[in-house]
């Protein structure tokens, strides 16, 4: 697994830019990780990433975007505006969690 | 000497500037539940990738947006080969209800939502529903009739028409 400097820290990542040890992360470099891909956080964004980190300690997977709707309570429609096109893969993305697994 | 980390952070390629303009859609031509599934899984995770996506019901697949039907599709191991029993047992009195319940289970045991709800998680995610003309007229249904989100009866030719340049699927 390829090692990346971001923030000048040291971090593990796999091909695609995913981070690979979830406890490597804290909220800066979660801020880092959007601004990357062209997001800035609101609070509102905060909670569906708190969202993911707690359901991911607690499930040990990343939640869907079902589950974050579901389980997390934010609506659908709300997560495609706060996280354009691709939401289920940008939220794992900054929360420094694998993409999620289930199809649905 | 030291090293220098020179490595580039690698940012994921989520792909927007690929899929602009990519398109999918459906036609969901089956009433039974197990065959309205294919479409709402493939729909959603199309929508999930950021693909404008639109589904056409037409003939069976009307059931699943008919407000009288779609809560209540069913699965039967009827004439269904895939389901590994004895031919003669599909015909049994009650067995309809016991394989729709034990799929509904199954289905439900992996959080995949009923139809109804995953009609409306597409449209949440930004789906497209469209209704069949002529299955709306063979069946003497209007809008009135038909789940709330349906955008509109359209025939063929307009569907066709809307989804220019997609790719397409046919269940």
């Amino acid at each position: 697994m390829p090692v990346t400097t971001i923030d000048g820290r040291q971090v593990h990542v796999n091909e695609e830019g995913f981070l690979t040890e979830p406890a490597e992360w804290d909220e800066a470099l979660g801020k880092t990780l959007a601004a990357q891909i062209g997001i800035e956080l609101t609070d509102e964004h905060w909670k569906a990433i708190r969202f993911l980190r707690e359901d991911f300690a607690a499930q040990g997977e990343t939640p869907t975007l079902r589950r974050v709707t579901v389980a997390g309570g934010i609506p659908t429609k709300q997560l495609f505006q706060l996280f354009p096109q691709k939401p289920a893969k940008k939220m794992a993305y900054i929360a420094g969690l694998p993409k999620p697994h289930g199809c649905v | 000497m030291t090293t220098t980390d020179t490595a580039p952070a690698i940012i994921p390629d989520f792909g927007t500037e690929a899929t602009a303009g990519r398109k999918l859609a459906i036609i969901c031509s089956k009433g039974s539940l197990d065959m309205a599934y294919p479409g709402l899984i493939l729909a959603n995770a199309a929508l999930g990738e950021g693909v404008e996506t639109h589904l056409f019901f037409t003939f069976w697949g009307f059931d699943m947006i008919n407000k009288k039907t779609m809560h209540e599709l069913k699965f039967t191991p009827l004439g269904n080969t895939a389901t590994h029993m004895p031919q003669g047992l599909g015909g049994l009195p009650g067995i309809t209800h016991m394989a729709t319940s034990k799929f509904k289970k199954s289905i439900a045991e992996l959080d995949v939502p009923e139809v109804p709800d995953f009609l409306e998680q597409i449209v949440a995610s930004g789906g497209h529903l469209w209704a069949c003309r002529m299955s709306a007229d063979m069946n003497h249904l209007t809008e009135e009739d038909l789940y709330e989100e349906v955008e509109g009866i359209i025939s063929a030719s307009d569907f066709i028409e809307k989804t220019d340049g997609a790719q397409l699927l046919f269940i």
